[in-house]
């Protein structure tokens, strides 16, 4: 006991202030939104499209990009003659919206800020959301941010936000992976044995659109081609601030601002 | 031996200087190999050119002389010689042959798919009509009969955070008879879709075939890489690809820990160790941005340099990541009634471990000394050398010791690193690979050895991708690890392995 209460102090308190108090310090080679400064594009250059592995970027509309898709790889960075693209520091890129992922060239800022649920999902959930989590072929990096949310330097709970073990004991699902063929009906067995009303959450490339493994037999692109999306939290795999601050802005425990 | 072809860990060969041997005299070669303790690191088929046979390789590393030994033969017909009966370490291999071409391993005691879902080559080797689906785990499952027995069926859908699978137990009141496990849930077809690479999607396959093992497959890939392009990773290159794979390695065996203190009820460290594991992965974070380390490792070298105040900082975190790691596990190995929960549960004996070829520390906490850092060296491993580990008992509490002493040493090894940064371009360029050539790289992940062999064809491009994550070679050691176990210790027998799925099913 008295081992265990020292090595308590000197672990000391370790939660973050955030939301009320600043966010953890995002590294500086953190990649948030890629920025494309189409001023400096060459006619007919194509090198961030054809260098993008996943489709993200749009051929017709120079700096037009799809962060659903994108992995935030550098390779669109790399392959510019120009070095016209770098990566912002803005962590807020979840959206209620699929369509709003798409973002216009060299937005300062995503336009994809997520809103809260309507009133009536709020009132349910804003103070207690339980969510089942499943795994659909992700590659166990978006599942450990996650997790790393439950721990205490994070304690997802204080939000009332909980990951529980049973679909039958949760409000929605949170889904992770391409939803390979294998995973399909245990994905829809899992969101039918939640009552509705229920929420799902697509965190991730992959689970938004595929990721890497868009276009494969083997994956169905996402979530969204089998259960209804509420929220998308892009990124390969976001960063657990980024996945904080989707699900805090849905429940409306931290609106958005302008940014 | 001398009829193989002989190559070391990052090496390549011309296809044609790999010795096309006969069925028997290609299973005698494996199973001679074994016999002189060497292991199988890869079997796998690929389409034979110029005909519409299957090529089987193999690749036998032997660990005592560091060296690499590939044969391969030709599959005419619809089957062939399963050695599984005499080599038991080939049988998931001989599955996988199975399932991805069709061919039936005869004699083979267990043959059933491993990934469900349909052959590159048209055939079937269970005869499954074309067109049907191929729903996962559906099948015969191995069974134990008599009144008192009963079955437990977990998965795919766990109830943590976790990827699916299904697990099959075969039980006596509280005691588990027989444990089979299903996989398959992950698949996303990596392999078919590597073929005919490199391509611009190439390294996010690699950097998630296993998202928490992406700098041990990235840089395992970009040995390969380099290796067929004759171009070579400066020396700064190579020390930071180790100092974030131990990075890897730190953040997985920490959370492990962690995880298993929190399944036992020990919860001082299992909170300790899942934030300690995060502030090692925010030191991968400061190498490159992405906690996993996305983006830092390139053929070629890194796509980040190391610059000396990083270096300074990341040493500061590390001192203080290690104080704090230490005194979480301190307190969990000097807390008895914790330690009682893992001594003596989930014991693999050294000679299955060897039987089924294990690989990693759950390799090492059975008694096998093997470790591709300092058995087969490549990059910065061949000048640095880590020490390694063994215990004897084979059991939970010696799968997480083993992870006790490896936190302690890759640390170590960080830390030297970073006070002799070699010097040296981040990332030298990348030429075109050279054609019809045969090239294996290995690397010692949290996990155990990662495998990836490379096929060129005429044009310089994968004909065939072979990736063998350490997972596929211990899923069977979890098994046998549950054989008359009480099933509620399956927790911590699954966390003393922490095995990937998605690296399993590709």
């Amino acid at each position: 006991m008295i081992k265990a209460t020292l090595a308590r102090l000197q672990q000391k308190h370790r939660t973050i202030a955030y939301p009320d108090g600043a966010p953890p310090p995002l590294p500086d080679r953190f990649r948030g939104q890629p920025l494309f400064d189409t001023a400096t594009c060459s006619a007919g250059c194509r090198a961030c499209f054809d260098a993008c592995p996943t489709g993200a970027i749009d051929a017709r509309e120079p700096g037009r990009l799809d962060l659903g898709k994108c992995l935030f790889c550098t390779a669109c960075a790399d392959a510019c003659p120009q070095r016209a693209v770098t990566f912002s520091k803005n962590h807020q890129l979840a959206a209620r919206d699929r369509q709003a992922l798409v973002v216009a060239r060299s937005a300062a800022a995503v336009e994809a800020a997520g809103a809260a649920l309507d009133a009536k999902l709020k009132k349910l959930f804003g103070r207690s959301l339980k969510l089942r989590q499943v795994s659909a072929a992700g590659c166990n990096a978006c599942e450990a941010d996650c997790n790393v949310l439950t721990t205490v330097g994070w304690d997802l709970s204080r939000f009332g936000i909980q990951f529980v073990a049973s679909p039958r004991h949760a409000d929605g699902l949170l889904v992770t992976g391409p939803v390979s063929q294998n995973m399909a009906l245990a994905l829809k067995k899992t969101y039918d044995a939640v009552s509705d009303p229920r929420i799902v959450i697509a965190v991730g490339a992959c689970a938004i659109s595929g990721g890497p493994y868009v276009g494969h037999a083997e994956a169905n692109g996402g979530a969204a081609a089998l259960v209804p999306v509420d929220l998308y939290v892009p990124g390969c795999p976001p960063h657990p601030l980024t996945i904080l601050d989707g699900l805090l802005r849905l429940i409306g425990r931290i609106e958005d601002k302008k940014r | 031996m001398n009829e193989l072809a002989a190559l070391t860990n990052g090496q390549s060969v011309g296809l044609d200087e790999i010795p096309t041997l006969s069925l028997p005299d290609f299973g005698q070669a494996i199973l001679s190999g074994v016999a002189a303790r060497q292991r199988v690191s890869a079997l796998f088929g690929a389409a034979a050119p110029g005909s519409a046979a299957t090529r089987l390789y193999a690749v036998l590393a032997d660990d005592e002389q560091n060296m690499l030994y590939a044969a391969a033969a030709d599959v005419a017909g619809g089957e062939f010689p399963s050695l599984t009966p005499r080599c038991p370490q080939v049988h998931l291999f001989e599955r996988e042959i199975a399932e991805q071409f069709g061919l039936r391993p005869a004699g083979h005691p267990w043959l059933k798919p491993v990934r469900y879902c349909r052959s590159w080559t048209g055939r079937d080797a269970w005869g499954r009509p074309a067109g049907e689906p191929i729903p996962p785990a559906v099948g015969d499952f191995y069974r134990v009969e008599g009144d008192e027995v009963h079955e437990v069926a977990v998965g795919p859908v766990h109830a943590g955070v976790i990827e699916p699978g299904h697990f099959r137990f075969q039980c006596h009141g509280e005691q588990v008879f027989h444990l089979e496990i299903a996989l398959g849930y992950q698949h996303r077809g990596v392999e078919a879709a590597l073929a005919g690479g490199p391509g611009a999607r190439t390294l996010p396959y690699m950097e998630t075939l296993a998202g928490d093992s992406t700098v041990a497959h990235a840089t395992t890939y970009s040995q390969l890489v380099e290796e067929l392009a004759g171009c070579q990773a400066s020396a700064r290159a190579q020390a930071v690809r180790g100092i974030a794979l131990e990075l890897e390695r730190l953040a997985n065996h920490v959370g492990d820990i962690g995880a298993l203190a929190g399944d036992v009820g020990f919860l001082p460290t299992a909170s300790f160790c899942g934030r300690i594991r995060g502030d090692f992965l925010n030191m991968s974070a400061l190498l490159c941005g992405s906690r996993f380390g996305r983006g830092l490792v390139r053929p070629g070298g890194v796509g980040f340099d190391l610059d000396a105040e990083r270096a300074a900082e990341l040493g500061r975190r590390l001192d203080a990541g290690e104080k704090d790691a230490s005194v979480a596990l301190e307190l969990l190995w000097n807390t008895q009634s914790a330690m009682a929960r893992f001594e003596e549960v989930g014991a693999v004996p050294r000679h299955v471990a060897a039987e089924l070829g294990l690989v990693g520390p759950a390799a090492r906490a059975s008694g096998l000394d093997r470790d591709i850092r300092r058995d087969q060296p490549a990059g910065i491993y061949c000048f640095t050398h880590i020490p390694v580990s063994t215990c004897e008992t084979g059991d939970v509490y010696a799968r997480a010791y083993m992870r006790g002493l490896e936190i302690e040493q890759s640390i170590a090894f960080i830390r030297d690193q970073l006070h002799a940064l070699p010097g040296g371009a981040p990332r030298a360029p990348v030429r075109a690979l050279a054609t019809n050539r045969f090239a294996v790289a290995l690397n010692e992940g949290w996990r155990g050895e990662v495998c990836h062999v490379a096929l060129t064809d005429a044009q310089g491009r994968f004909s065939r991708y072979k990736v063998i994550d350490p997972s596929f070679h211990n899923w069977t050691g979890l098994a046998y690890a549950l054989r008359n176990q009480e099933i509620s210790d399956f927790p911590i027998c699954n966390k003393s392995f922490n095995l990937s799925y998605c690296g399993h099913d590709l």
